[in-house]
């Protein structure tokens, strides 16, 4: 029965198909019609939003209808079917609870064999539950926030491939077809950011997307490579066993062990924008707000944790690795929320929030607790996707504005919006009883009490989440509350999203409440049943973790959970006190530290750093070496050479040959070098 | 020889065969027909090939040792037989359309292009280092009449003239190379000089050393690898497109082809210095490929030094200097054909012709005004760039997985690293294709003509489907490497 599993990444290619005939054969034929009707009228392309033309027939023609229905509905028979085969799993008893679906050998040569096969897992079930549930929703979502755009089938053919390579991503059983689904959800990425090409800031943040992802992936394919030549195999049922085998016998060193994981953790830094390589994710935001939720909060970014998690068995053979994992991770944590702290683009906030709860995963594996981070990979899917959905439908009624000094009191406007924006708030914030603080409060723990934790770490968790709970709470205050501050026109327009975007937004609070009930710690009374659950998939490694060297009492657990809870509220008090008892105060701080104010709103100008010295001197070294080979090589050496070996009157006649000559003794000189090499090297 | 063995030693050459008959036929056949007609030389060479690779599918796998050794028919044969045939295939599709917007459809071109490609068919069957210069000869002198063909055009006869003066120039240092090898062991036939080296200690022997070293740098030139890679750009530029398409992956097979089978059959116990100093040319050409690429605005420039830095890659599975490397540089090849035609044929139709050029420019926004062009120029860029899941992915995990074997950590770093590097210019038409708004005059592509469409056909679905299923490609590379390797 568990075959079926072919069909969860299967659907979404199947939606991939019919969009894309749809969007090849109806949509693209009535695009250009309809520009060859603007251009005879004279008419300017409207705003990228589209507001003012949906009176044209393109809007309505059947297709879109089409498309309103498969584009949702495959990633939610996707959804289905993943939850047949996941709860199929749950009825194995613990130990079996592993399911690989071979469909064919891809590359063989000798004993070494990768196939594309499917692996279902406890994490790999988390993971796809989590990609279709959330990706179903965020699918209807856009039904209505894209309805007015013209590129509507382009869209959803982008957001089911999308999905396909995510599904592909997480249920690989090896790391080359890993490596496979990592690319192409990159590639859907950028083409997503990339959507409103016309926007040159999107075209710009689309490429640096792609040139900071480089980076990571040749660290992940060299991490590959070295594991490949170390272990001998890429499969994660092999990869693993073996690795202990030779761990046990000496053969695998703590030395190559941190070589290949930190190599990995590159790509990972990459992928999940974490510090250094973050920055590609802000400006990622140019892309419609659905696949912010989707892509950039909710599934693509999470494919770093998912990666480290899936090789917990290797970071835990190095315990340098999990401690640059963990340093990063919180000093990303902590690092980006104060960037959030000053920024006034509503999904510019978000998206610091994004990278700062990354952060939070990784500082979880970096301690060793694996299970906390995919549990916070989770409830953080359903509160950010819910955030940034909320903040669409926000953009969706304002006519595109995002600036929140510019919104105030949408409260009474837009009801479900607020209510829902407001629940996701309290997640994120850690306020106790919503999802956020089951997994924030357990990673907190961890990072204190792991072995590999440290006191630090924990501090560094406990103040970002102060500054967590303020920024958050900022946005809420600014943008809902008081008095509106909107110009009279938007007031006109202001209006409740339809219900093919609330409900969703409903659906996604009830699980931003409830969505931490599966792993209550036992000290609340519960039974943690998701830590329980994830148990076999990091069974193995545990075996590599050294015994706690302190047993930390209960009330000391309790006491930092209720100090962590202090924490957030005074966050959210002070955000209070600043944005709604005094709302002069913010610029009189401002005044008051104009360079740290400056600093922490232009983001610490880590672009600006980075342009000066990495983006530049690339460029100028690029350039310079191309003219060492080409005019130093060419025209200095090689005409030095030349002359020599020529005579020097030759060096006219060079002039009238052109560059033939000094090519001719380039070669010349190549072959002196081969031919000495060759005999007296 | 008896006829007997004559007869047999023609078996050997059949696809030889039909493509000069075909090419002669094209060459008489122009007489008869007018001016506007002559697109129909298209189609027949293409008859004549597609029949010649029937013929090496039919009996391309039975091994015959023709001429008295100087020629053989292996698996190994037959495997870049169907490379430089496919090649051929999909550049003469692409010509007919090409010759007629650039107003240069003649007979002869189709005849040199058959012509050249019996060259290379013959290259890659070589066992003696007398055929493998006739062959190398017969490949190069159509092409220099092909890069120049387009004898109106300044840069063509630029190119032209380039490559002839520094590919004589390097054919001198090949003869000489093999002169030396002769005077040095007193054969020319690769197996003699294996058996030569077999007995005595050839590395004390300046001859031989100086013979290998010439050797190499005539191949090097005819692969361009650095430092003997100065003509590409100039040559790769001037050519007219479908020529260039051809030149990256026809004649670059073949000379390959003949590497190989002089590394494995002639220096089986390969000289450790000699793969050290390939090891240094691969890197060094990678390199220079890839940072020359970076910096080009001209796609069909840039085009041309990565094929630079392609022929670097493929280096690297020989430097590995085994089965496996050798196998998957079989494989590179292949694939490496496929997509680099395709991208040629992309740049081909989105540009307007000669005149206007390549300029990067001349690529904004097509990839919204023509979805279907932009997105197979992405496919095949991807796959330039090393990206799953295309076969350009599978062929650059398999060289560097051969290099990791071979404990060549340092090589696969460099590699890997020019490879995340290029993926930036391959890339950069994309971000041009569909993230920057259309220029204010729109580019026309050219129509797209049936050939041009099912070539564009083959390309694309070999490049996705070889990237899915490799197995058969390379299971055919495997049985042909160990057919030079056993024999």
């Amino acid at each position: 029965m568990l075959r079926i599993l072919w069909l969860v990444p299967a659907l979404p290619l199947l939606g991939v198909i019919i969009n894309g005939i749809l969007a090849l054969f109806f949509e693209r034929p009535l695009l250009l019609r309809k520009y060859y009707e603007d251009l005879e009228k004279g008419v300017h392309e409207e705003d990228s939003h589209g507001h003012g033309a949906e009176d044209h027939p393109l809007f309505h023609h059947w297709y879109r209808q089409l498309v309103s229905i498969t584009g949702p509905s495959v990633v939610g028979a996707a959804f289905f079917v993943a939850l047949v085969c996941v709860l199929i799993l749950v009825k194995r008893p613990p130990h079996e609870r592993v399911f690989q679906l071979d469909l064919f050998t891809w590359i063989q040569s000798g004993e070494f064999r990768t196939a594309f096969s499917l692996y279902l897992d406890p994490l790999s079930s988390v993971m796809i539950l989590v990609v279709t549930g959330v990706g179903f929703l965020i699918h209807v979502y856009s039904v209505g926030y894209m309805a007015h755009e013209k590129g509507y089938a382009r869209y959803f053919v982008y957001l089911n491939l999308f999905t396909f390579a995510m599904l592909v991503l997480v249920l690989a059983s090896n790391y080359l077809l890993l490596f496979v689904g990592w690319e192409a959800v990159g590639l859907c990425s950028y083409l997503l950011i990339g959507y409103w090409y016309e926007k040159k800031s999107a075209s710009d943040a689309g490429k640096k997307a792609f040139i900071v992802n480089r980076v990571g992936d040749f660290g992940f394919a060299l991490g590959m490579f070295l594991l490949f030549w170390t272990v001998g195999s890429l499969n994660f049922s092999e990869v693993f066993p073996k690795a202990l085998e030779m761990w046990e016998a000496g053969t695998l060193t703590p030395a190559v062990a941190t070589a290949i994981t930190l190599l990995l953790f590159v790509g990972a830094t990459g992928k999940s924008a974490q510090i250094p390589l973050y920055v590609w994710l802000p400006d990622a935001m140019e892309g419609p707000t659905p696949v912010s939720a989707l892509i950039h909060a909710a599934t693509m970014v999470t494919a770093g944790v998912y990666m480290v998690a899936r090789s917990n068995v290797l970071y835990l053979m190095s315990p340098t690795t999990l401690t640059v994992v963990a340093v990063i991770g919180g000093a990303t944590a902590l690092f980006a929320a104060t960037i959030g702290v000053a920024q006034n683009d509503m999904k510019r906030v978000l998206a610091y929030s994004t990278v700062s709860q990354l952060g939070y995963m990784f500082l979880a594996c970096g301690v060793g607790a694996f299970t906390a981070g995919i549990f916070h990979l989770m409830t953080h899917a359903f509160f950010k996707a819910l955030l940034f959905l909320g903040s669409g439908s926000v953009m969706h009624a304002l006519a595109g504005e995002l600036d929140i000094r510019k919104m105030g009191g949408l409260k009474k406007y837009m009801p479900v919006t607020f209510w829902t924006f407001f629940l996701a708030t309290l997640a994120i914030s850690g306020i106790p009883g919503f999802s956020g603080f089951f997994s924030k409060d357990e990673i907190l723990w961890r990072a204190f009490s792991s072995p590999f934790g440290g006191k630090v770490f924990w501090l560094l968790g406990t103040v970002a989440a102060f500054v967590t709970a303020f920024y958050m709470f900022r946005m809420v205050f600014l943008a809902f509350f008081g008095e509106t501050r909107l110009s009279p026109e938007l007031k006109e327009h202001v209006h409740e999203s339809p219900k093919v975007m609330t409900v969703p937004l409903m659906i996604l609070a009830v699980l931003s409440v409830v969505g931490g009930f599966v792993g209550i710690p036992p000290i609340l009374g519960g039974s943690n049943r998701f830590e329980h659950f994830l148990e076999p998939v990091f069974e193995k490694g545990a075996e590599l973790v050294p015994a706690a060297p302190h047993h930390f009492s209960h009330s000391l657990e309790l006491g930092l959970m209720v100090l962590a809870v202090l924490v957030a509220a005074a966050g959210i008090y002070l955000a209070y006190h600043f944005y709604m008892k005094k709302p002069e105060l913010p610029g009189k701080v401002a005044e008051k530290y104009p360079v740290l104010y400056d600093v922490v709103a232009n983001k610490y100008y880590v672009d600006e750093i980075y342009h000066a010295i990495v983006v530049y001197p690339v460029y100028r070294f690029s350039v310079f070496l191309w003219e060492v080979f080409d005019v130093l090589v060419v025209d200095g050496i090689v005409n030095g050479v030349g002359r020599v070996l020529l005579g020097t009157g030759q060096a006219v006649r060079r002039l009238q040959t052109g560059v033939v000559h000094t090519y001719a003794v380039s070669l010349l000189i190549g072959a002196v070098i081969l031919v000495g090499y060759l005999i007296f090297g | 020889m008896d006829l007997q063995s004559i007869l047999l030693s023609l078996k050997a050459i059949v696809p030889e065969m039909i493509l000069t008959a075909t090419g002669c036929l094209v060459l008489l056949y122009d007489l008869l027909i007018p001016e506007e007609n002559r697109g129909v030389h298209a189609g027949i060479s293409a008859v004549g090939v597609i029949t010649a690779l029937f013929s090496v599918l039919w009996f391309g796998s039975e091994r015959i040792e023709a001429f008295s050794g100087m020629l053989a028919q292996d698996t190994f044969g037959s495997f870049f037989t169907v490379v430089v045939l496919v090649s051929l295939l999909l550049t003469l599709m692409l010509s007919r359309s090409y010759n007629d917007w650039e107003g240069i459809q003649k007979g002869e071109f189709y005849a040199l292009l058959l012509f050249s490609s019996v060259g290379m068919l013959v290259m890659a069957k070589a066992t003696d280092m007398m055929t493998i210069f006739l062959g190398l000869e017969l490949l190069s002198i159509p092409i220099y009449v092909l890069v120049g063909f387009d004898r109106k055009r300044l840069s063509s006869v630029e190119g032209a003239l380039k490559y002839f003066l520094l590919g004589a120039f390097a054919t001198g240092f090949l003869l000489y190379g093999m002169a030396l090898l002769y005077a040095a062991t007193g054969a020319t036939s690769l197996s003699g000089i294996a058996a030569f080296a077999g007995k005595e200690n050839v590395f004390g022997n300046t001859l031989f050393l100086a013979g290998t070293a010439l050797l190499f740098v005539g191949f090097g030139f005819k692969v361009s690898l650095v430092p003997f890679h100065m003509w590409t750009p100039d040559a790769y530029q001037g050519a007219p497109t479908p020529v260039t398409a051809f030149m990256s992956a026809g004649p670059k097979a073949a000379a390959f082809a003949a590497v190989i089978r002089v590394l494995v059959v002639a220096f089986p116990e390969s000289h450790p210095f000699l793969l050290k100093g390939l090891w240094v040319v691969a890197a060094l050409t990678m390199t220079v490929g890839n940072v020359s690429a970076l910096v080009q605005d001209d796609v069909k420039r840039m085009l041309a030094y990565s094929s630079i830095a392609h022929a670097g890659y493929v280096l690297v599975g020989l430097v590995s200097g085994d089965r496996l490397g050798g196998q998957a540089a079989m494989y590179y090849l292949f694939v490496y054909s496929l997509m680099n035609i395709g991208a040629f044929a992309i740049v081909m139709l989105l540009s307007e012709g000669e005149e206007r050029g390549y300029a990067i420019e001349n690529f904004r926004g097509v990839g919204f005004r023509y979805p279907v062009l932009g997105a197979l120029m992405t496919v095949f860029l991807v796959s330039l760039g090393g990206i799953p899941p295309t076969a350009g992915f599978v062929g650059k995990f398999y060289l560097f997985s051969a290099a990791v074997k071979k404990g060549l950590i340092l090589l696969t770093v460099i590699g890997v690293l020019n490879s995340a590097a290029s993926v930036y210019y391959y890339l950069r038409v994309v971000v041009y294709m569909y993230m920057l708004p259309e220029r204010a005059e729109e580019v026309r592509p050219r129509p797209v003509g049936v050939g041009v469409a099912l070539a564009l056909f083959i390309a694309t679905v070999g490049v996705i489907a070889l990237g899915i299923f490799p197995k058969g490609l390379l299971s055919f590379a495997e049985s042909s490497i160990l057919s030079i390797f056993l024999s």
